[in-house]
């Protein structure tokens, strides 16, 4: 059984149908990956799927239980996160108060030392600046710690939207190392990227979001050679 | 020495604006919304006081109980008044402004105004004899003016100014109210439960009316009317916008500002008269030189 099942989601935003009854799945350990030109309707998708948009029809079934018809903060408890695009953390709050605003949902403190301090460990550049203001962090950094905020929750699925988008090359892979080393450490995966090439390449299965609607889907080898893909989302 | 005393009365009058601002700027920066009814809060605490003393005669018991019997049911009044204030506040946000969330900020505007004429119109069915307070007029202190009411107003502004920094500051769910604040979609994905944050801001807001209304009633007139709560309702949200409309220092901050111009107004019997035009004045030209007022922040539209 999957970890995360979408049955024929449909979404809509006023009279236009931005997704179009698609359905797709997150096996556990999985690094699966949505990719999609602009508007295709990825981020809906991720929104929808954690409840932070309303979904017109379908079903989400995760880690078993039908999660629906219930409200964003109710799906986060039951173990999925999101780190949303543009990073969205909390400017006016440090560095250490958004980490401990990402274990806001957690009922058992007593981890609480431990996983600052892991986050500290994955991402120095954090514990660095923890009484920084988080409005006065690079992108990058803002990065780090919208990452470290949303992995404060122990995740047992990760979204990850846009996570690449804005930074520089260097940055960039250090970003995909760090999801696969997040992966790696027993967390599944669901990643949106406009970069097809560099998240095709960690992924284990992907789905190419057109219009909304899914239009291929296969593991990440068979995708990144795929014509159809190289042409339209690898350049060439 | 006039001076002195008109700075001490305006930080007390102050005070109060600011108490009353509070609600205004913490409903403003949660729930995005400007609540037009939140001056008649401040008229229905004065009138769950009346209605107290009315109903349970302990007002006049002076003979009978001394000074301490009166202040004690004055305080019992307070306690009253805010619990009332309180629960009206969460019932208003339930009934009225939860069902609008997400339509239009017109919508909501007019809805506001039309919980603000209601509370008004309830309030006349009130008819029972005076509707002047019985509240304890505490005594003078000797020093100028000033009496224990003006006192105890300072000190209780003082009070609920820095609890509720510390409150927003270092509780989990004033941190949680900074975050709704800032962005409700990266609140909720951390678990935040954005509908109980924004009841919780009401009933902060309307227990503080309830508060300033208190001691507007033992500093000012005690007469309550169903109009009682708009001129200081209108006088603080001008505070809070000069302050900067969100921000919580800035709320104490306009308040106490307009409270001290207000009052040092009084020194002249020409300026006296047109206090309140000069009062909003200020806040023509504060927005005119920092639209976002004295302590807002300016707002980065999201692309």
């Amino acid at each position: 059984m999957a970890l995360l099942e979408v049955h024929d989601l449909e979404v809509n935003y006023g009279v236009i149908r931005a997704i179009k009854g698609i359905s797709f799945e997150v096996n556990e350990g999985e690094i699966v990956t949505l990719i999609g030109a602009n508007g295709a309707g990825k981020t809906t998708t991720m929104q929808s799927t954690v409840g932070l948009i309303p979904k017109k029809a379908g079903k989400v079934i995760f880690n078993g239980q039908d999660i629906t018809k219930m409200p964003c903060h109710k799906i986060v408890k039951t173990g999925m996160t999101q780190v949303p695009e543009g990073r969205r953390i909390f400017q006016e709050l440090t560095v250490y108060e958004n980490l401990l605003m990402g274990a806001y949902s957690m009922k058992d403190k007593s981890s609480f030392k431990a996983d600052i301090e892991s986050v500290y460990a994955r991402f120095p550049r954090l514990f660095e600046r923890k009484n920084q203001v988080a409005g006065t962090l690079s992108g990058g950094e803002q990065q780090m710690l919208a990452m470290g905020r949303a992995i404060m929750s122990h995740p047992k699925l990760l979204m990850l939207d846009e996570p690449s988008m804005g930074l520089s090359p260097l940055l960039v892979d250090q970003v995909f190392e760090i999801i696969k080393e997040i992966n790696k450490d027993g967390t599944t995966i669901l990643l949106v990227e406009q970069n097809a090439g560099k998240s095709l390449a960690i992924s284990d299965r992907a789905y190419v979001l057109e219009n909304g609607e899914i239009v291929l889907s296969g593991t990440g080898k068979e995708l990144s050679e795929s014509e159809m893909v190289k042409k339209a989302y690898l350049g060439g | 020495m006039e001076f002195l005393e008109k700075l001490i009365l305006g930080i007390s009058d102050g005070g109060i604006y600011a108490m009353i601002a509070l609600g205004y700027t913490m409903v403003y920066g949660i729930a995005k919304m400007l609540n037009f009814a939140h001056g008649d809060v401040i008229m229905v605490g004065g009138y769950s006081i009346l209605i107290f003393f009315n109903t349970t005669g302990l007002g006049f018991a002076y003979e009978a109980t001394g000074i301490r019997g009166t202040i004690f049911a004055s305080l019992i009044a307070l306690v009253v008044s805010v619990i009332v204030c309180t629960l009206l506040g969460i019932v208003i946000e339930k009934l009225a402004y939860k069902p609008l969330r997400g339509s239009s900020p017109l919508a909501v505007l007019i809805t506001a105004i039309g919980v603000s004429m209601l509370l008004q119109s309830i309030a006349q069915l009130y008819r029972k004899g005076s509707n002047a307070v019985p509240i304890y007029q505490f005594k003078p202190t000797g020093i100028f003016d000033i009496t224990m009411a003006t006192v105890f107003t300072l000190g209780m502004s003082i009070v609920v100014m820095f609890s509720l920094t510390m409150f927003v500051k270092r509780s989990k769910t004033g941190r949680a109210m900074i975050a709704v604040s800032e962005d409700k979609g990266a609140a909720q994905l951390m678990g935040i439960n954005v509908n109980n944050i924004i009841m919780i801001t009401f009933a902060i807001g309307s227990a503080l009316a309830a508060l300033a209304g208190f001691c507007s009633l033992a500093t000012g007139s005690s007469f309550v009317q169903p109009g009682y709560g708009s001129m200081p309702g209108i006088k603080a949200f001008t505070a809070a916008v000069i302050g900067g409309i969100g921000s919580i220092p800035g709320a104490m901050l306009g308040g106490i500002l307009l409270g001290i111009i207000e009052n040092l107004c009084m020194l002249n019997d020409t300026l006296a008269n047109y206090k309140d035009a000069i009062e909003f004045s200020i806040l023509i030209i504060v927005l005119l030189i920092k639209p976002a007022g004295l302590l807002g922040k300016k707002r980065r539209e999201k692309v």
